[in-house]
């Protein structure tokens, strides 16, 4: 596998995406890239962009993010049939770059939310959720102003239709439609998730519901 | 030359920030208070004989998301 992290000012999980990325993927499989790069590492597997403030959240989560240098790059890569990963702050890029649909707003109860939440893995049909049967409860923490996942119902009919929401709340910390917790783009690529997968690796995180999602990926590369 | 760009919430799109707004209103004792949608304002300062159509897609592409926001320009 390999895998490049995406750094921009304010990116604050940057770090902890690499280390699960290399936890799964061996020591040399995950650089990071600065926000700066107009091009990414050439022969990438996937693209990882990471929870944080990306500019401070300035005019939208994500908004500034979407426009910076590496942006353009990122939607090549995906437009190549590229795996991208964008996690909380990433899941914002991805829904201001377009390659993903919606929106994220303020939480419908206006607070900071910060602890594990559990969550039903909706599909397992995609090489990011492969590792868990459809069904499957697990547990990982949010921590997120702008979490209010949104569409028109012309577009949440069309997830829903095409088996693209990956996951869902049990029960809904922020307000989005349809409890909707994470979601794939139309070719099950491009993985947007609110909650946080590298925060649950290690038994002292308090759970290790992530590691199938990071272990699912490593196992697609390595046999592409 | 100024322009003014008006971003707020389309219809239909709930609104947590107004509606806390609105809360407090009662809160406070303002009486008949229906409804608070918040929005933002901007303000650009601009090359002289910059288009409305140049500014529009400065709101397309950056100023508004268009999956929850419109948006208005005034030129003064």
């Amino acid at each position: 596998m390999r895998a490049a992290v995406i750094q921009f000012p304010g990116s604050n999980c940057d770090r902890d995406m690499a280390v699960a990325l290399r936890s799964v993927g061996g020591d040399n499989s995950t650089q990071i890239v600065w926000h700066k790069e107009t091009e990414l590492p050439e022969g990438l597997d996937l693209v990882a962009i990471p929870g944080g403030f990306s500019f401070g959240d300035y005019l939208r989560c994500g908004a500034i993010a979407a426009q910076s240098p590496i942006a353009k790059a990122i939607v090549q890569h995906a437009e190549r049939g590229g795996y991208v990963l964008g996690v909380c702050n990433g899941f914002q890029v991805l829904t201001e770059t377009g390659l993903l649909p919606g929106a994220l707003m303020r939480n419908a109860g206006l607070k900071f939310v910060c602890k594990p939440v559990d969550m039903t893995v909706q599909t397992a049909d995609s090489d990011f959720t492969r590792g868990y049967a459809q069904g499957d409860k697990i547990t990982v923490p949010v921590a997120h102003h702008d979490g209010n996942y949104t569409i028109d119902p012309e577009g949440l009919a069309q997830l829903q239709g095409e088996d693209r929401i990956a996951f869902t709340y049990d029960n809904n910390p922020n307000g989005a439609l349809a409890d909707i917790a994470g979601i794939l783009s139309a070719n099950r690529r491009v993985l947007g998730m609110m909650p946080h997968p590298e925060r649950a690796m290690e038994p002292a995180h308090g759970g290790t519901d992530g590691v199938a999602l990071f272990r699912a990926l490593a196992d697609t590369m390595a046999l592409a | 030359m100024k322009a003014r760009v008006h971003v707020m919430l389309k219809n239909g799109v709930l609104d947590p920030q107004g509606d806390a707004v609105r809360h407090a209103l009662g809160t406070l004792g303002f009486d008949g208070v229906n409804g608070v949608r918040q929005g933002k304002v901007i303000d650009l300062d601009l090359a002289d004989g910059t288009s409305e159509e140049t500014i529009r897609d400065m709101c397309e592409k950056l100023l508004a998301n268009t999956v929850i926001e419109s948006y208005s320009v005034e030129i003064a």
